[in-house]
C-alpha cells in the first residue's frame, strides 16, 4: 500500500458507500415518521432492474434514473397502502415487499442479463476537474453520488430546521398527539414512505448504472438490508447514517485492498467480517459517549396508527 | 326375455367394470409418466456465471428427451439448514434424479439420500459417494493451465489478480494452476488473491477488482460469478479471463478468453441412464478431454503466436500429454511438493490446502 494509491481508494471507498447512503437516508426518513419499511432490498432491486431496462430501451441513463424513481415510489405506495390504510403489519409486509421486489426484478430483468451498458457518466468540469487531488476527489463523480450527500443535507436541514419536519418527527414520536392538535398522521407518513422509496430506487439505479453497469439477478446482494441496520446503528441521525455508510464501505475497501497488498496473515473470513464490525463498534461507541443526546427509535416507530375517535 | 339379474351381481359387475375403466388411464399414465428431475441451484439463473451454465443444461436435456422428462429448480438456495429442506422436498415431490449443484450441499444431499434409497442423486464439485449419490466435477484447473500461460505472456506488470470467493480446493487449484503455468513463461509472476467470501456479489467482486488493479495488477482473473470484475477490467484498460460464461459482452476488449462450463452432455447421459434402468453411483471428473469445460475464442488482445502456443497446451491436456501438476512444483516456503516428473493425483488435488510459490493469498 502506497501513498499513490490513498486517492483511487477513496474514490473506490466513495462509489461503495453512496448506494448504502441512497438507501439508508431515505429509510431514515420513512422510520423517523413512525413507519418501519423492511422492504429496502425488494425497492432497490425494482430500482435497478427498471433504471437498466430503461436506459437500455431509451438509451437515457436520466430517463433511467427518473424511472427508477417512479420504480422506488411505486414499490412504496404498495407498501404504503397495505399498512397505513388496510393497517397491515408492517414488518410482514415490508418483508412481503423484499420477496417481491427481488422476485418481480428478475421476472422484469431476465431478458436484459448478458447486456451491456455504459457506465453513467462522470461529471467533468472544464477546469476543476483537472485539478491534480481534489479534481477527481471532489468534481469527478457521476450525479448520483452528490445526489447522496446533497440528500444528507436537505434531510438533515428538512427534519431539523423546517415546520415540516418538525411535524413529521412528531408523527413519528407520538401520533396521537398530532392527531388531535389537527396533522393529517397517514398523509405525512404516506409522503415519508414514498420518500423512502424514491431513495431506493435511486440507489438500485446507482448499483445498475454506475457502480456495476449490468444487470443480473440480486445484484444487491444485501445492501438493502445493511442499509436499514445502519439507519438504526446511526441512532436515526442523519449526519451518522452519512458517517456509517462511509466505515462500511470504507472499511470494506480497505480490507480489499489490503487483502491484494498481500502479507497481512489475517485469515480472508476475518477480513470480511471487519466491515460490520467496524460500523457496529464506532457507532454503538459515538452513542454511548458525550454526544449521547436521544438514542431511541421514534416512539411509534412500527405502530400503526388508529385514531381514538 | 331378459334373465333377471341379481342386484348383487350388477353391483360386483359394476365395480369391477369401473375398476378396469379406472385403471386404464392409470396404467396409460404410468406407462407415460414423465421422469421428474429436480436441480439444487446456490445461485439466481440470471448470475450469468456458474448456475447460468448449469441451468443451460438442465434446459439441454428437456430438449433432448421433451415429454419423457420433467424437469423442476430451485434457485437461490443458500448452503446449510435449508439446503436439505429444498432438497427433500424435491424427493419428496417425486423427482428421481436431483443435481444438487454446489459444493456446500454435500452433508444435506448425503442425509437426504440415506432417507430416500430409490431416489438419485447428483452432487457437483462434491468428493463424498453413496450408494444413490454420486458426484460430478470439472476439471477447470486444465482452463486455468491455459489462462495461467496466456496471462504470464501478457502481463507487463508480473501481477496477476484472482478475485476468489471461499479456500476451498477446487478454489486453491485454480489459483496455483494459473500461478504455475503463468511463471512456466515469466518466473517472476505473482498471482495475488482476494477473498471476497461470496460466490456471487458483483459489486464486491469489481471492488476487488479495482483494488487489485490500483495496486499494479494488470491481468483479472476470477473464480466468482459475475461479470464485474472483467467489468472493472475493461473500464481499466486492462485484461481479464470470463468465468463460467463468455462474457465478452462486457468486455469486448479485454476478454482474453473464458472457461465455459458445458454440462449439458453429462445432464443428458445421467438422465438416459436413470431412463434405462442403469444409473449407477459413479465419481466423474472430465475435463477438456471429454467437453465437460471449453474455452471462448481468443479475445483480439491475444496475438497470433500465443494463440498458437496456448492451442498447444490445450491439445496437450486432451491427449494426455500433458498434466498441468507436473513436477517439480514447489509450495510458498519454497519446499519442493512434487518432484520432477511427478504428477500430483486426484486425491492430492481433492485436498489441496496449499499455495505454490509465487502466490499471494
Amino acid at each position: 500500500m502506497t501513498a499513490e494509491m490513498i486517492l483511487p481508494m477513496i474514490l473506490t471507498v466513495i462509489a461503495a458507500a453512496t448506494p448504502l447512503l441512497l438507501a439508508a437516508i431515505g429509510e431514515l426518513v420513512t422510520e423517523k415518521a413512525g413507519v418501519l419499511n423492511l422492504g429496502v432490498e425488494g425497492m432497490m432491486l425494482a430500482g435497478a432492474v427498471i433504471a437498466f431496462a430503461t436506459t437500455v430501451g431509451t438509451g437515457s441513463a436520466t430517463l433511467g434514473i427518473l424511472a427508477a424513481m417512479v420504480a422506488g415510489i411505486a414499490m412504496s405506495l404498495a407498501f404504503g397502502i397495505l399498512t397505513l390504510t388496510l393497517m397491515a403489519n408492517q414488518v410482514a409486509t415490508g418483508l412481503a415487499l423484499t420477496i417481491f421486489g427481488i422476485g418481480l426484478s428478475s421476472l422484469i430483468g431476465s431478458g436484459y442479463i448478458g447486456t451491456p451498458v455504459s457506465k453513467l457518466a462522470s461529471l467533468s468540469i472544464p477546469g476543476l476537474s483537472d485539478l491534480p487531488v481534489i479534481g477527481p476527489l471532489l468534481f469527478g463523480h457521476d450525479v448520483l453520488v452528490y445526489a447522496s450527500v446533497l440528500l444528507t443535507v436537505g434531510v438533515a436541514w428538512f427534519l431539523k430546521s423546517t415546520r415540516r419536519g418538525l411535524v413529521l418527527r412528531a408523527v413519528g414520536e407520538s401520533d396521537l398527539s398530532a392527531h388531535s392538535i389537527g396533522y393529517d398522521v397517514i398523509r405525512v407518513r404516506y409522503f415519508a414512505v414514498m420518500f423512502g422509496g424514491l431513495c431506493s430506487g435511486l440507489a438500485g439505479a446507482y448499483l445498475s448504472l454506475s457502480y456495476t453497469p449490468m444487470w443480473v439477478e440480486g445484484m444487491t446482494a444485501g445492501r438493502g438490508w445493511i442499509a436499514l441496520a445502519l439507519v438504526a446503528f446511526a441512532s436515526w441521525r442523519p449526519w451518522r447514517v452519512l458517517g456509517g455508510a462511509y466505515i462500511f464501505g470504507g472499511v470494506t475497501i480497505l480490507q480489499l485492498y489490503l487483502q491484494g497488498a498481500g502479507g497481512i496473515g489475517i485469515p480472508s473470513q476475518v477480513m470480511n467480517m471487519l466491515p460490520y464490525l467496524a460500523t457496529i463498534i464506532v457507532l454503538t461507541v459515538i452513542s454511548a459517549g458525550p454526544w449521547r443526546g436521544r438514542l431511541d427509535a421514534p416512539a411509534c416507530l412500527g405502530k400503526p396508527f388508529r385514531p381514538a375517535s | 326375455m331378459i334373465r333377471p339379474i341379481h342386484r348383487r351381481t350388477f353391483l360386483a359387475g359394476s365395480a369391477a367394470a369401473g375398476l378396469t375403466l379406472a385403471s386404464g388411464p392409470f396404467n396409460a399414465a404410468r406407462a407415460a409418466d414423465p421422469l421428474k428431475i429436480g436441480f439444487v441451484y446456490v445461485g439466481p439463473i440470471g448470475d450469468f456465471g456458474w448456475t447460468h451454465g448449469h441451468d443451460l443444461g438442465r434446459k439441454a436435456v428437456e430438449q433432448k428427451f421433451g415429454d419423457k422428462v420433467k424437469t423442476t429448480y430451485v434457485e437461490n438456495v443458500a448452503e446449510g439448514p435449508d439446503a436439505e429442506r429444498v432438497i427433500r422436498k424435491l424427493a419428496a415431490d417425486g423427482n428421481k434424479l436431483i443435481f444438487t449443484t454446489s459444493f456446500g450441499y454435500m452433508e444435506p444431499t448425503l442425509k437426504v439420500a440415506k432417507t430416500f434409497p430409490n431416489v438419485f442423486f447428483e452432487h457437483a464439485t462434491g468428493f463424498k459417494t453413496a450408494p444413490n449419490v454420486s458426484v460430478y466435477n470439472s476439471r477447470f484447473y486444465e482452463g486455468r493451465a491455459v489462462v495461467g500461460h496466456l496471462a504470464g505472456s501478457l502481463t507487463k506488470t508480473g501481477k496477476i489478480g484472482y478475485i476468489a470467493s471461499v479456500p476451498i480446493p477446487e478454489v486453491v487449484m485454480g489459483i496455483n494452476a494459473t500461478a504455475i503455468w503463468a511463471r512456466k513463461v515469466r518466473p517472476d509472476a505473482e498471482v495475488k488473491v482476494v477473498w471476497i467470501n461470496s460466490w456471487y456479489d458483483p459489486g464486491k467482486e469489481g471492488d476487488a477488482a479495482k483494488a487489485l488493479i490500483d495496486q499494479g495488477v494488470d491481468i483479472i482473473t476470477q473464480h466468482t460469478d459475475s461479470p464485474a470484475p472483467l467489468q472493472i477490467a475493461e473500464q481499466r484498460g486492462v485484461l481479464g479471463v470470463g468465468q463460467a460464461s463468455d462474457m465478452k459482452a462486457f468486455a469486448p476488449k479485454a476478454q482474453l478468453t473464458a472457461i465455459i462450463d458445458e454440462w449439458g452432455p453429462y445432464y443428458i447421459e445421467r438422465t438416459q441412464a436413470v431412463l434405462d434402468g442403469a444409473w449407477k453411483t459413479s465419481d466423474t471428473w472430465h475435463g477438456l478431454k471429454e467437453g465437460f469445460l471449453t474455452m471462448a475464442p481468443y479475445g483480439e488482445a491475444v496475438p497470433e503466436a500465443l494463440r498458437t502456443s496456448a492451442d498447444a497446451i490445450k491439445t496437450g491436456i486432451i491427449d494426455g500429454s500433458i498434466h498441468p501438476f507436473t513436477g517439480p512444483i514447489k509450495d510458498q516456503k519454497g519446499e519442493v511438493k512434487v518432484a520432477d516428473g511427478a504428477k500430483l493425483s486426484d486425491g492430492d488435488l481433492l485436498g489441496m490446502n496449499w499455495y505454490v510459490e509465487g502466490v499471494s493469498a
